[in-house]
């Protein structure tokens, strides 16, 4: 008789993926060996807005080396134009965009010419021989110039608006009119980026004899890709493959087309070579894209007892050129218009998003979309509502959250929030910690001219994106996930999923939640994906790895293990009912008796059916889909508490303490999970303190290098305290939640309360991140000069 | 990011060093730990012809005894004058600059002569030699010459030496571990070049005038004759203003730099206040 092994679903197991990444066997697009490869560079726009008069490529194209320069105009000749509409965004505008700038460039760093030659090298320096005449146009550089009524970027759309669109309930004038404070700011929230430490890559190779296509890419979702590549190129979908092999990071930087990418899969066309593109870390800047250039209006209205009574938002979201290819842009603004105060029940509501065009690379999907923008503006509307009417900011929240046990809430932005744990999570993240000591601290250390401050920011999440939202899009893209789960002769599992991993350990994941539901040990499952001709999905986006990928895996799992008992019930003539599979042993169900081996079942069923009764056809490979058909998300939500020192004489700001409370439904493995948590939080500290990419007025770039670009390190973050809820999501067998995001969703305004709670004694407070030295140092320097005697330090 | 085509030279002795860049004047570029000019070639920021890489030149190696001064060779790597007995002993105050230099695997590269040569503003190693009062001594195939730290840092990356000139060392008055002495930075990150920082280094037995280098700011870093009155005078309200208008005449010309003014007053302030036994 044999104990059941412990079930994988639950456990810190290691990813067997690390183990080859961190001993240099990654196996990257840019590892991958193709006999006659060119590389690829692109000579890209030093202009903001700049119309191309004429390209001379006759010097490059005679230097030594290089096999084809193409420009915007000869690769069009091998595709259509696209443009990134999202239909359920009624009015939505976008104007059509090529491979490469043919007639006018739109951002600084829009590619224009691309260049194949036999290294890296020789293409660069052909790039060097390529002469453009330019003629410069003004460029805009920020989104209230973009509307100010002046250049229009393209014609075709009338303005730069791209998308107007108002979400409303309840009457807001009436609660701005009765209430007792108002809190009204205007917050900015700076450009960046996500950096992956493998930059985008792709390798593209084009076979004339059957016009098939394979391409290699650094890329979240692989069968978007194939569906985008055989649209736009003509070619029949079924003979291109899209194979995403190790990718090094992605945060949704990978998530949509990019002209270059198919520019490079054109140049494999035209030259009947493979063609490969890496993108320097410089050229990133400028080509990847970019993420929350917005300026939010906002305003709260409180009530004496702290109730909120309504809340407006004005989002000026500005985009950049271009709506991304094929999800478009507007993720984050309607995001913004959906989430923000969505912890709270709030009886009146007003949001308008404008989604705006000007001179720089578009904005994408990056990690928690939008999320970090909703959470900054609600909670810190609320926080100084709380110091405006002299209540505790924690309790201002309490009275005003969404009651644990709903199971169903409709918010104020008319989503349907299901199972909202709010207050568990705010009991969780301050359980264990002492408030009234820090407040003492705090006290203790304004004395030494410190300025000591804590910030509370509770989140609402769109996770694990259903099939309207994208289904209503008109895009190529699927909220549907499948897995293939094969059952080896040898009694080990293979299996092919269609959601992809980029370091976040899905694969692992994945593994574990199809070893319990076949009943075999992890070890034995192997898991493969990111390729397109394996079970279609979605990839990785939206958090779903987890409550879409690993839904799809479960059924797929279970539909094997039946199966394997089905043929097992016919080898031993038994009830399969009156079986169990448990650590690759087929047991008796009631004593636990061990009857066979699953070894010997699947050896019977691939090599010896004829030992099977008569008619018996095995099925060993199970494919399972899965889909939220009619809801467009999972809800979740989570907590962060952060506690900051700010030297008052250098501006600077120093992340003390980090806490995290979320609910992730099951928790599939505790350790992956908690550095998903973890790695969030890290990007949306970066966000709070460091990253930002900066523009002129005119859009000009300014930010050249890593060495302007700050990116937190390890030595400015303070260890991240993660607790976990479980609530199970009832819409799938696995409960699983989406976690990828919370915690980029709320680092930064949990920073930037802690921050304004630290300068409030000083009269000073903070609406634009990133908060930068600079900034501190303005807003306390305003602070003194607003007042006739200055507030100082009080002891 | 590949770097534009060059000829790469690796000569086994300073003279041969010394001929090649005789030969190639102007067109050719030393290269010491790398960690300055790899980036700038990858990005083709810059682009000689001809790259002399130093590295294996013993003689530009290592830290000397050399009585009243300290001689560190130009190729000294920054890992190993942060090990150095000699250094601790004797100028502990380069060991707490280097400190703040980089990350361990750019101090195993980078090199002291690397550093002065790049003449970096927001450097720690420029400013602390300023501070230190050192000489540095440059070398050409006609012959050697030592010039003053208070003559080398031209302006913005630009220094005194001559474009056939190889730094090849740079001789530090000894400055025992007792005399006192303030090194603040302030770098958004920790390993980051500086936002703006103070050195104070009050006079002693080997070095008669008190020295006080501000860096990070303009172009390059310079010593303040408000700080070095106030080593003996005190930071009085005079002082201060004197010190004030120093780093605001610097700062006007350096675009987006006016926010550093408060940073640099608190520095200096908190600096002083480090003097104080
Ligand atoms: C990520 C990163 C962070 C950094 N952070 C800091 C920091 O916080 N503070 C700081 O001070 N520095 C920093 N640096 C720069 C680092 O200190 C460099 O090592 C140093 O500036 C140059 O030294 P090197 O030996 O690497 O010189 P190289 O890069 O080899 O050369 C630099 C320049 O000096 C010239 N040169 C070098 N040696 C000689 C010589 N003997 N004679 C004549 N010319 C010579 C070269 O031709 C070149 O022009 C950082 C570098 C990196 C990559």
């Amino acid at each position: 008789m044999t104990t059941a092994p412990a079930p994988a679903v639950g456990q810190s197991l290691a990813r067997p993926r690390a183990k080859r990444l961190v001993t240099g066997r990654g196996r990257y697009t840019g590892d991958i060996a193709a006999k006659r490869a060119l590389q690829v560079a692109f000579f890209r726009s030093p202009h903001p807005h700049a119309r191309i008069k004429s390209i001379d490529v006759s010097a490059a194209r005679a230097l030594k080396g290089v096999v084809l320069v193409a420009t915007g105009a000869d690769v069009a000749k091998h595709c259509k134009g696209f443009a990134g509409i999202h239909r359920l965004f009624k009015g939505m505008k976008a104007a059509e965009q090529w491979p490469l700038a043919f007639d006018r460039a739109c951002w600084q760093g829009e590619p224009v010419v691309a260049v194949a030659a036999e290294t890296r090298a020789i293409a660069e320096d052909a790039l060097d021989l390529i002469e453009v005449d330019w003629e410069p146009l003004e460029g805009l550089g920020t989104p209230e110039k973009a509307i100010a009524g002046g250049t229009v970027l393209h014609e075709s759309l009338g303005d730069n608006i791209g998308y107007d669109g108002t979400t409303a309930s309840g009457d807001v004038e009436a609660a701005l009119a009765g209430a007792a404070v108002v809190i009204e700011d205007t917050f900015r929230f700076g450009r960046h980026t996500g950096v992956c430490l493998e930059p985008r890559s792709i390798l593209a190779a084009y076979d004339p004899s059957d016009d098939s296509l394979v391409v290699h890419e650094s890329h979240q979702c692989p069968a978007q890709q194939q569906a985008i590549f055989a649209d736009l190129m003509g070619l029949p979908e079924h003979r291109v493959r899209v194979v995403c092999p190790d990718v090094g990071g992605a945060f949704g930087i990978k998530q949509q087309l990019y002209g270059d990418e198919l520019a490079t899969c054109i140049v494999s066309k035209m030259t009947g070579r493979p063609a490969i593109f890496i993108a320097d870390r410089v050229e990133s800047f400028a080509s990847d894209i970019h993420a929350r250039e917005h300026v939010v209006k906002g305003q709260m209205a409180f009530a004496p007892d702290g109730r909120i009574l309504g809340l407006t938002v004005d989002d000026l979201f500005a985009v950049g050129a271009y709506s991304n290819y094929p999800r478009s842009s507007i993720g984050e603004a309607s995001h913004v218009a959906a989430l923000t105060g969505g912890p709270y029940r709030i009886p009146a509501y007003r949001a308008r998003v404008r989604m705006i065009y000007q001179n720089k690379p578009p904005v994408g999907h990056y990690r928690a979309v939008g999320h970090p923008i909703a959470c900054a503006v609600a909670e810190q509307l609320l926080d100084r509502g709380a110091r405006a009417l002299g209540l505790d900011p924690i309790a201002v929240r309490r009275i005003n959250q969404v009651p644990d046990g709903t199971a169903s809430h409709k918010s104020h932005s008319g989503f349907m929030l299901n199972g909202l744990t709010v207050e568990a999570c705010l009991g969780k993240l301050l359980a264990g910690f002492d408030m009234a000591a820090f407040r003492r601290e705090q006290q203790d250390a304004r004395k030494r001219g410190l300025l000591l401050g804590l910030g509370i920011a509770n989140f609402v999440e769109f996770t694990g994106t259903g099939a309207p939202y994208y289904g209503e899009s008109g895009a190529p893209v699927t909220a549907q996930e499948s897995c293939l789960a094969r059952l080896e002769p040898s009694g080990h599992v293979r299996c092919l999923t269609g959601t992809t991993d980029q370091g976040q350990g899905t694969d692992t994941a994945v593994g574990q939640a199809i070893a319990d539901a076949i009943g075999v040990s992890f070890d034995d499952v192997e898991v493969i994906s990111g390729d397109s001709a394996g079970p279609v999905g979605g990839g990785a986006w939206a958090s779903r790895g987890a409550s879409s990928g690993i839904e799809a895996a479960v059924r797929a799992g279970r539909a094997l293990r039946d199966e394997i008992l089905r043929l097992a019930g016919l080898i031993l003539q038994r009830k399969p009912e009156q079986m169990m599979l448990a650590g690759g042993l087929l047991c008796d169900a009631a004593s636990g008796a061990e009857l066979i081996t699953l070894r010997e079942v699947a050896t019977i069923a691939h090599y010896r059916q004829h030992l099977l009764p008569p008619g018996t056809q095995p099925e060993l490979s199970m494919t399972r889909s899965f889909v939220p058909q009619s809801q467009s998300f999972i809800t979740t939500n989570g907590v962060q508490l952060s506690v900051v020192s700010v030297d008052p004489g250098l501006g600077d700001v120093r992340l003390l303490r980090h806490r995290v409370a979320h609910d992730s439904g099951t928790v599939i493995n505790p350790m992956l999970l908690d550095e998903q948590i973890r790695g969030g939080v890290v990007q949306g500290l970066g966000a709070a303190l460091f990253e930002e990419i900066h523009y002129s007025e005119d859009a000009v770039l300014g930010t050249g290098s890593l060495m302007d670009y700050l990116l937190p390190l390890a030595t400015e973050i303070p260890d991240i305290e993660v607790a976990h809820l479980a609530t199970p999501d009832p819409g799938t067998s696995i409960g699983a939640k989406g976690a990828g995001e919370a915690g980029t969703a709320g680092a930064a305004a949990a920073v930037l309360n802690a921050v304004n709670d630290a300068l409030a004694p000083m009269g000073a407070h903070i609406s634009t991140l990133p908060i930068t030295p600079e900034r501190v140092l303005a807003a306390i320097a305003a602070a003194s000069s607003s007042h006739d005697t200055k507030p100082g330090l009080q002891g | 990011m590949k770097p534009a085509l060059f000829t790469y030279h690796r000569p086994g002795t300073l003279p041969d060093a010394l001929a090649l860049m005789a030969e190639h004047r102007g067109g050719a570029r030393v290269l010491a730990g790398g960690q300055s000019l790899m980036p700038l070639m990858a990005m083709r920021m810059t682009r000689p012809e001809q790259l002399v890489d130093i590295n294996r030149i013993d003689e530009l190696k290592g830290i000397r005894d050399t009585g009243d001064t300290l001689t560190i060779g130009a190729l000294t790597r920054y890992s190993e004058i942060l090990r150095a007995p000699l250094i601790a002993d004797s100028l502990p105050l380069l060991s707490e600059a280097i400190r703040h230099v980089a990350h361990h695997a750019i101090r195993n590269r980078g090199t002291i002569g690397g550093s002065l040569a790049l003449a970096d503003p927001s450097a720690e190693t420029p400013a602390t030699c300023l501070a230190l009062c050192a000489r540095i001594v440059a070398r050409s195939s006609a012959g050697e010459r030592e010039i003053s730290v208070d003559a080398f840092f031209e302006g913005l990356m630009s220094t005194a030496l001559a474009e056939d000139e190889i730094l090849v060392a740079v001789r530090i008055p000894k400055r025992p571990a007792k005399v006192p002495h303030a090194f603040l930075e302030f770098a958004r990150r920790k390993g980051d070049y500086a936002q703006a920082g103070i050195i104070l280094a009050p006079s002693h037995g080997g070095v008669a005038e008190n020295r006080a280098v501000v860096f990070g700011i303009g172009s390059t870093a310079r010593r303040s004759a408000a700080l070095e009155g106030a080593m003996t005078n005190g930071l009085s309200a005079e002082a201060k203003a004197a010190l004030q208008q120093e780093v605001t005449a610097i700062i006007d010309d350096d675009e987006g730099a006016a926010y550093k003014l408060p940073i640099v007053m608190t520095l200096a302030e908190r600096a002083m206040g480090r003097l104080k036994p």
